[in-house]
Parts: structure tokens; sequence; C-alpha cells
């Protein structure tokens, strides 16, 4: 059961008392003004980097303070190297573990 | 009766307690600190189960936690109900008087068992037979093949009432935990002990020693016990140290959480006795920063022709039986071996007097051990093979022949040697089943040919030592306890004194193991001829198995561990899978290390349920969440649906009264009258700040800027990919507030999608979330007396239908209560929700029952509730939509205002696939007899594809399915709602829900509104 430290509450605190949002980073197209195909804004909403190595990830302080937050953990090990506040700038960079290439390649696997 | 195979002296056993125990009902003696195999030993009893596919005859092979043969249900009599417990190791159940066991899978008995004849069949059962057995026909399977496997196979047998046993949790954090007190642990312990570290040392033993147990070595000067007892004082002295026996660390889990188990009250003779409020268990979760694992090794078997004979054990367990329990496991004892390490057996064997041969299937044997024992005068077989042992319920004897240089093949004649036990040790595996489970991997040392621990993982470190890490010499071990004592706390920055350095005494042990190893021995025939090599005996796997799966062309360790069963069942392969390995390797020609192994999980040894739940089984399992009037719905007979974590007032059936008959009687009295319904749990947002109506125009599809003050909207929530999550009425309380209502399951998800997007997309937006649910309880009358029923009580608002229109809220004062009235409808009648701060709710809710008694006023539960919105065709999130299902899906394009900017799900419903035509639309079904009501999720086919048979062999295109379906009084008939691919544009035509019973139901796609289709009631 992993121990997270809150970016907000400052404290190291167990599993239970966060969920798991989703893949950080990710923000809403639209937002950006920038209009999309239907194939883009499929991809948007339906694919996840689903990264083997040094992922950021959206968690949420459900059982405490209610805040999302951003985490930079490894998802072999689960060791998370880094947590931060919603907005700042990731600390680590993502990377995958040698030989899985860093990003998806969508048109390959919608062949 | 008689204890025959007990030394005169000797052991860790306390000979003035005498202690009475049943096996199969036979009783036996036995004394304080045997287990139950050393005490069934001592009464020369070897055969004590069956095996678990041929039912084989099976015997003690350890001493351990790893026995695969010894299981036995414990507390078996019918007093004990309540207490039983299926499939314990007789090598690790302490003794105590009393004791009641019986051995598993033996039917009628153990010396007659009628599942043996599958040992006649066994040709017919090979590796895969369950597999195979899919594959024929399912009649077949389940007529004969099931039933009979059911029979003969399975384990032992569960108690039939629920645990009476109390059970605890323990929380605790360490800096260092030590997991087992041998002579490596031990001194990992006194080195942490000094720093300062809180420590935590775990021995799931009764006591601390480790191998001093079965080998009483000197250290330090001091015999054995003299050492353990002065470690054991010191750490006593030492307040940051807490030692823990008779507790397994049964898990690793991320991050250093760990669970063990401690039997706290089974070995005590009268285990609960009145006022004593010990626990049975203490289920310990454990944060540690540094793991230190010292947990040892365990000796591996020889594997031969007929190697499952009951005789036939460990060397390790020969030597645990006679120096640590004072039993000697037979007369003549035959030692095959394959390393120095193992000789030690033969020697304690021989010194207690038991008549000794050693088979040795190395081409030389030189070491310390072998000395002694020739020496002694001990018959030597260098470069030999075990063919094949002799014997059927007890092995009778060993046939032996030289082998030739590279150990192959026989070289050479058979001779055979008498014996009643076979001590066998093929090497030593170190238990790194937890420093598997923290992620961590293993390497291969070809040295020893086992598993050593790799390199920790960072986010999980745990730090191996001893024989847990391949150093199977005792002054290695030492050493490294201390060595790694020192780097757990260099690790987490605690400074450490200097280590405490002991050794033993120098002649104690071999240097090193000299190990050959041989990983199936040679014999006069091939393995799928004569009697089976066994390698897995609790799963019945043999090396022909092993053999046969890798024809049949498996490969991957894993998949060959699922089809031939190795390694699965209690003991999880801990004696059986590097010999299956080594096997394997030999076969497929590629080395272990390439081959892997299996993947280790917790726990690491059965753990009972009960202790897992603690305090928390049955009504404390989870919260369960009730109303402030939930007390009148028990008292008035309610029966109860879980809806989330609340506890919704279901049906209110009258004596005698069925479901169906309750809930048509609360339906009518809502249509016809009055009726009211607890509808506290509903979730409840306020919603309040600047941009309050902005937000509730992004989250919602349809628009809220100008909703004004007093005035209600239904509002229907998407997620990004344009699908349906949740809907409900929102009210505009001010300017800038609003009450926003949920679904009851949905609330938490929806306020935690709200956050979301305010705290991370919208963060421009001046907003604030408050949940509200718990703190008003809402009264939901309806029917056509719901005014005349709130006029009486309230009398500061005009609830005339001008003054208090429908889909508006006002503030008011109801029986004396602060109150806020929503006129809003799910039943599509007449109806007021009174909303009052929750403590005032059954005082609430007694006024509206009390001044309702002459209109007859009916509580109605949830059932009802159901039936009366499906009536006026509103949906029900989650039961009619399903995350699939759009706007333009259920009918509901009038709500998406697509003329707003943006919305949640705005950008995906223009995609062209959410208006294809061939969706699944929402429609109301009409059955063509209306006292048919169809099951829910049956499923619509098209009338030319309605099958001719229940069971028709080529699957039929489906059209639809249906998603709700009731009895209603109201419309005089069945309804239903449900889904039909392009059903919108079908409406009139007829389908068939074929039945399973094999009925085709013909039904008409209609409109889904069935009563007052126009609306007039609840704006009335
Ligand atoms: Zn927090």
């Amino acid at each position: 059961m992993l121990l997270i430290r809150c970016p907000y509450c400052e404290q190291e605190r167990p599993e239970v008392e966060f969920s798991f949002a989703h893949q950080a980073h990710k923000p809403r197209p639209e937002e950006a003004g920038e209009p999309l195909d239907d194939h883009a804004w499929a991809r948007w909403v339906y694919y996840q980097k689903n990264i083997k190595g040094v992922a950021h990830e959206r968690w949420n302080h459900a059982g405490g303070c209610r805040k999302f937050f951003n985490v930079v953990r490894d998802t072999v090990t689960s060791e998370i190297i880094a947590t931060y506040r919603s907005g700042e700038t990731p600390p680590v960079e993502e990377s995958r573990v040698e030989g899985e290439a860093l990003s998806f390649d969508y048109e390959q696997a919608e062949g | 009766m008689t204890q025959e195979f007990r030394l005169p002296a000797g052991g860790r056993i306390d000979r003035s307690e005498l202690l009475s125990f049943t096996f199969d009902g036979q009783t036996y003696i036995g004394y304080r600190g045997d287990t139950v195999a050393s005490a069934l030993l001592a009464n020369g009893v070897h055969l004590v189960g069956r095996s678990f596919k041929y039912h084989r005859p099976r015997g003690i092979v350890s001493a351990g936690v790893e026995e695969p043969n010894a299981l036995i249900d414990c507390n078996v009599t019918a007093a004990e109900k309540g207490t039983r417990e299926a499939n314990n190791r007789a090598t690790f159940t302490e003794l105590r008087q009393g004791l009641t066991t019986k051995s598993v899978n033996a039917f009628p008995n153990l010396n007659f068992d009628i599942g043996a004849i599958n040992a006649v069949m066994a040709r017919f059962i090979p590796a895969g037979f369950y597999y195979k057995s899919f594959l024929v026909s399912t009649t077949m399977w389940h007529r004969l093949i099931e039933p009979v496997i059911r029979r003969a196979a399975g384990l032992g047998v569960s108690d039939d009432v629920a645990d009476i046993s109390r059970y605890d949790a323990h929380y605790q954090h360490a800096d260092v935990v030590i997991v087992g007190a041998g002579p490596t642990g031990l001194q990992a312990a006194r080195t942490a002990a000094k720093s300062g570290a809180r420590v935590i040392l775990v021995e799931q033993d009764t006591e601390c020693g480790g191998s001093l147990l079965r080998d009483p070595v000197e250290i330090d000067g001091m015999d054995a016990d003299l050492w353990v007892a002065t470690v054991e004082a010191e750490l006593a002295q030492a307040d940051n140290v807490r030692v823990m026996t008779r507790t397994t660390l049964s898990g690793i889990f991320d991050h250093n959480m760990l669970t063990a188990l401690e039997r706290v009250t089974d070995h005590l003779d009268i285990p609960e006795a009145d006022g004593d409020l010990r626990p049975r268990m203490r289920w310990h979760r454990i944060r540690a920063k540094q793991v230190v694992l010292a947990t040892g090794a365990f000796e591996r078997p020889l594997v031969f022709r007929n190697n499952d004979l009951p005789g036939i054990m460990f060397a390790s367990a020969v030597e645990t039986y006679l120096q640590r329990y004072g039993v000697k496991t037979g007369e003549q004892g035959l030692f095959l071996i394959n390393n120095d390490m193992a000789l030690s057996a033969a020697i304690k064997a021989k010194e207690a007097g038991v008549e000794v041969t050693v088979v040795d299937v190395r081409s030389e044997s030189t070491g310390p051990y072998t000395e002694r024992l020739q020496a002694m005068g001990v018959p030597f077989f260098t470069n030999h093979t075990l063919v094949e042992a002799k014997g059927t319920k007890r092995v009778k004897g060993a046939v032996i022949a030289p082998m030739n240089g590279d150990g192959t093949a026989i070289a050479g004649e058979l001779q055979t040697i008498e014996c009643d036990f076979i001590g066998s040790s093929s090497g030593y595996n170190p238990i790194v089943h937890l420093h598997c489970q923290s992620g961590a991997k293993l390497d291969f040392d070809p040295a020893t040919a086992c598993f050593v621990p790799g390199a920790p993982v960072s986010a999980t470190p745990t730090i191996s030592a001893g024989g847990a890490k391949g150093l199977f010499s005792l002054n290695d071990a030492l050493l490294s306890g201390a060595d790694v004592a020192a780097q757990a706390l260099d690790a987490i920055g605690l400074a450490h004194g200097e280590k405490t350095v002991v050794s033993a005494s120098e002649e104690a042990h071999p240097g090193s193991l000299h190990i050959r190893h041989l990983w199936l021995l040679p014999s006069d025939k091939p393995t799928s001829k004569g009697g089976k090599f066994w390698v897995d005996f609790q799963n019945d796997v043999t090396a022909a198995d092993l053999e046969l799966a890798v024809r049949e062309n498996f490969r991957s360790v894993e998949h060959i561990k699922r089809y031939t069963t190795l390694g699965m069942a209690t003991d999880q392969g801990k004696t059986s899978n590097i010999n299956a390995l080594g096997i394997l390797s030999d076969v497929l020609g590629v080395t272990i290390p390439d081959i892997g192994t299996t993947t280790f999980r917790p726990p690491y040894t059965p753990t009972t349920f009960g202790a897992i739940a603690g305090r928390e089984p049955g009504d404390f399992l989870d919260v369960a969440r009730t109303t402030p009037m939930h007390d009148w719905h028990v008292e008035h007979g309610a029966l109860f649906e879980d809806v989330g974590q609340w506890k919704r007032a279901w049906y209110y059936p009258k004596p005698g009264e069925t479901m169906h008959a309750a809930v048509d009687r609360e339906c009518r009295a809502v249509r016809e009258s009055l009726g009211i319904l607890d509808a506290s749990t509903l979730g409840k947002i306020i919603v309040k700040g600047p941009d309050a109506a902005e937000f509730l125009n992004r989250v919602y599809t349809n628009k809220w800027m100008k909703l004004g003050i007093g005035r209600c909207r239904y509002g229907l929530m998407l997620g990004e990919d344009g699908m349906i999550m949740d809907d409900g009425v929102s009210a505009r309380v001010a300017e800038d507030e609003f009450l926003m209502t949920t679904t009851t399951g949905g609330a938490a998800g929806v306020l935690s999608h709200l956050e979301d997007y305010l705290q991370t997309e919208w963060t421009d937006l001046k907003v604030y979330l408050t949940s509200v649910t718990e703190q008003w309880a809402v009264a939901s009358i309806n029917g056509p007396k719901a005014r005349d029923l709130l006029a009486e009580l309230c009398e500061d608002v005009d609830l005339s239908p001008d003054a208090f229109k429908f889909m508006e809220w006002k503030d008011a004062t109801v029986a004396g209560l602060p109150a806020r009235i929503f006129r809003i409808s799910f039943t599509g009648d007449l109806a007021f929700e009174i909303n009052v701060p929750a403590d005032k709710g059954m005082a609430l809710w007694t006024a509206l029952i009390t001044a309702g008694a002459k209109y007859g006023i009916t509580p109605y539960g949830t059932e009802a509730m159901h039936v009366l919105r499906a009536e006026k065709g509103f949906i029900i999130v989650g039961q009619d939509t399903d995350g699939s299902l759009n706007p333009y899906d259920m009918d509901m394009g009038w709500i998406v205002g697509k003329d707003k900017a943006d919305f949640i799900g705005k950008r995906s419903l223009t995609r062209k696939d959410m208006s294809e035509p061939l969706r699944k639309q929402y429609v109301g079904i009409l059955t063509e007899d209306p006292k048919e009501v169809l099951p829910e999720g049956a499923q619509l086919v098209n009338l030319t594809d309605a099958p001719t048979t229940a069971a028709p062999k080529e699957p039929v295109p489906m059209q639809g399915h249906v998603s709700s379906s009731y009895w209603s009084s109201a419309a005089g008939r069945s309804i239903a709602l449900g889904l039909v691919k392009g059903g919108l544009a079908r409406k009139g035509e007829t389908l068939v829900v074929p039945m399973p019973d094999g009925r085709n139901v013909k039904v008409t796609l209609g409109d889904t509104v069935f009563v007052d289709a126009v609306g007039a009631r609840q704006h009335g």
C-alpha cells in the first residue's frame, strides 16, 4: 500500500485516503482553442499513455483535503518520485523503461 | 498410546506434561512442545493423508510450514462447531490437551481409501486432465467427470457455521522489521537494537533459535540454548525492540506495508475460557522503513521412483524430529543426499541408535561429516542412485545401483537395502518469498543450485541475510545478520554502534555444500513406466507430467504450472518448484535461470480469513448510511435495499403481503390519493460563487444562466465521451448559489468529477462546492392529495397552483419546522419535496404521517418509486443507461443546448457515430399479453429471427434489451422500457423476446410514457 505525500496537506498519508484520477497534464483541447477533427478528438478522449516507467498521474486526496494534485510515479516499482500541486511544472520528466517507445504510436495501433 | 519411537531423553519437549489428542478418532499421547506431526511420529504413525488426485498414501515429509502432505482439519467434533479449521499443517500445529484432528482427502478412511481407484486409473489422469476434460461435451463434464472428481478430490472440510472466535487488528510502525529469529535474525536484531531504532523481530515459530532448535551448535563459547537466552535477554532489556513469536510475516506490499498473523490462543488447552478477552489471532499491519529478511532456507528432496511413500522425508526433518522432539523416525534409516550439509542428520540418527546407510549421488564424498560417518562405520555408497523405493503404506526398502559418470543412467548391479525411512536432500532453497513479494527479482547461483535474492526494489526495500541469501554455513550467516542490520540502519540514516561479531564452533559445519545436482535420479525404466517420480506431492504432479506438458509444447513455466497444477494449493510449491524447474531445464535443454520462476504471491502461508476480517465482519464490514427517518421505516416493517452505502426503504409489506401486492398497493396510493417517500439519500451539493451559473452551464447539457431565483431545472450530466453519467434537479437559491441534486449512488463520483474540473481545468471560475447530502432530510409527498396535506401543515406559503408553480421552490415553515419546499416530481403526479435540517427529519415525517392519515397516506419505497417513474418514462441513470448511451439515444435531444459555447460532452456529441441511426435507442415495450411481465435484461430479436427451440444451435442477432419492467396498475397492464437498435424509428414494430423456458413472447415497441401522456397531473 503506497505512501503518498499530499502537496497541499504536506504530509505523507496512506493510499486509502487517495483515489487515482487519470493521466496528468492532459488538458481539454477545446480549452486551448484548437479545434480537433473527430479522429484527434477521439484520441484525446479514449487513449491514455499507459506508461511502463516514470509516469505523471493525477490523484485526488479524496479522504483528506479533496485537492487534486500530480504524482510522478514509477509504474514498475510503484516508487513515488515526486508529488506537486496542480498547475505546477513536473519536477521529473516521464520516461519508459528500456525497449519501450516514449510515446504510443496511435496510427499504428489503429492500423 | 505408547510413544514407542520417543527417545528416552532429549529434545525441547516438556516430558512432565502429557497431552492426549485424537487423530481420525484414535486417541494418542504426546508432550507439551510437540507438534501434531512429532506426536504422531512418536507413536509410529507415518500414514497421515491421501494425495489430492490419486489418493496415494502419504506421510509426513517435513517438520515445518512447507509441509505438502500432512494436512489435518482441527477441532472436528460437533461440540467444537464454529472453531473448526481445515487444512492445517500437522508439522506446524502445536499440540494441546484435547486437540481433535482429522486427515483430509481420505474416504472412507485412511487405510481403505476408495479414491485409490484413481491410482489404478492413473494413466487416464495425465497432466492437463482438467483442461482436456473441458473440451469434451459439457454434458459429459456435468454428469460424469465433475461429480466423480468432486467426490474424490478436494482438501479439508470447512465449518458450515460462522466462525465464533474473536480476532483483533493491530497497527504498528517500525524503523527495522527483522523477519526470522534464527541465528541470523538474532544477530541482526542485536545490532539494530543498539542503534535506538524501533525494531520488531518477527518469528513464526514458538520460540527463537531457528536452525539451532534442530542443530544446537555452540556459539560464542556458549551452548546454543544459553546463547539464544542471552540474546533474548539483551533484546528484552531494550525498550525499542519488540520480539513477536508465533507470528508469521505473511505479506510485503508496496512501500513496505507488512502483514503479520499472530497466533495468540490456539496452543492453549482451553482456547477461549469465559472472561479471557484475548483474541484467537491478531492481524498486524506494520509500516516499516527497512525490512531484514532472515527467513532461512527450505531443504528440497531428491526425485526418484516412488519417492512419495510414507517414511520418506527430508533429511533435515529427520534431524528435527530427533533433536527438537526426541523422536526417532524409524529404526533403519537410509540417507539419500547430494551435499555435505545434509549428512548432519545421518550423524544424529546414528548417534541416536538408528541403523544408518548413506547413498551419496556424488562421485566423491570427502567433507568432515563424511569422515565422521565413515569413522562411525556407516555403510557409504557414493556415485549411486536410488532406483526405486519399495513398500505400499510405508517404505520397506530401497533399490540402489551405481551410476555412469554423468549420472544419467545406472551402470551396475541393483541391490536392495532394507529401511523403514529415507532422509533425502537435494540441497536448499533460500526462502525468497517475501523478497519476491516486494517486487524484487532472483538470481540463480550455480554453485549452490538455487535462486538467491537479486537487487531490492527501491520503493519497497528489503535486505536478505543468512540462509535466505544463500549463505548456508552458520558462521557466514551470523556475520551477515549483523552486516545487514548495519546496512539497513545506514539506509535510513541511523547511526549504529559496533556490530556484535560472534562465531560458531569450528568443526560444526562444512564450509560449503559441495552439491551435485541431479534433478531426476536415473532408474532402470523411463519416468512414464512403472512407479511414478513425484515432484509436487500436494498436487500429484510427476516428472512424467512435466515431460508430457513439454511434449505438448508448453514452454513458459507459468503455463506449465497451470497445465499440470504444479505448485498450487496450500503449500504453493515450497518444496517442489526448484526440482520442477531442474527437470524442465533438462527436458527443454535450457538453463534454469532462462526458464525463470513462477510468481510468489502473499500470503506466505495460509491465513485465516477471520483474522483478516478482524472486528469487522457482518454489519461492521462496511459503513451503513441511514436517513434520519430510518428507525420509522424499521418499525413499520420496511425491507431495505442497498444503494451505494445507503439503506433505502424498498417496500413496506403488511403482514402476509407479497412484494408484488405491497408495491402495487403503494403505487395505487400515489396515483389515487397520497404517498410519501424518504428521499433524503439523494446527493445534494451547494454550488456557490460568482461563477456558479456559468459552472452549471458547463457541466450540464442545458442552459442555466437565466434560471430565476426560486426556480428549479432538470439537468443531464455527460462525461467527455458524450455519454450520460448522472442527472438531477438543481435549484437556484441566490444569484450566486445553486443547490444541485445527484443520484443517490452517483453523489460521490459527481462531486469528484466537478472538483476535478474546477481545480484543474477551469481554475479561473470562482466556485466552491460543498456536499450537504447529510445536512438535509427530505420527505417527498406525491399524489392528488399532496397539496391538501401540505396546506394543513404550512401556513406561511400560498400553495395554490398559480402562486407555487411546478418546478419552483420556496422557504416555508412546515409543521413548525424551518423548511424548503421544492415542487418537483419524479412520479409525474402532484408532488412536493419537503427539505428540513436533518435533525428535524423524523419530526417532519411523523407530522406528515399523522396529518395524512385522513388521506390514507401510504409510505412507499424505492420499488414503487421505480414503477411510478417508469409509468412516466423517466430514466434511471445506471439502470436504463449503462455508460454507452448519449442524450439522443434516450430521446432527450431537447435537453442538449446545441448553441451553447461548450459543455462537457458537447464535442463528442458532434461525432458522426453519436447520431448513427442504428444505435440502441430508448423505447417503450408492450407485451402482447398484458399480464406478462418481462424479465429485466431480456433480449429482443426480430420476428423473423425468433428461435424455434429453447437452445438454438446458431446465435440469433440481438436487437436490444429490456432495461426496466414492471406491473403497472395505473396502466392496467405490464410495462417495460428498453434499448433497441434504431428503436425510435421502429415504434409500432413487433419483436420477439425469447424466454428461458422456450416461449417466444411477442412485444410491440412504442412510446416511453404509459400514464398521463400530456403531463397534466404533475402540473395540477
Ligand atoms: Zn491533502
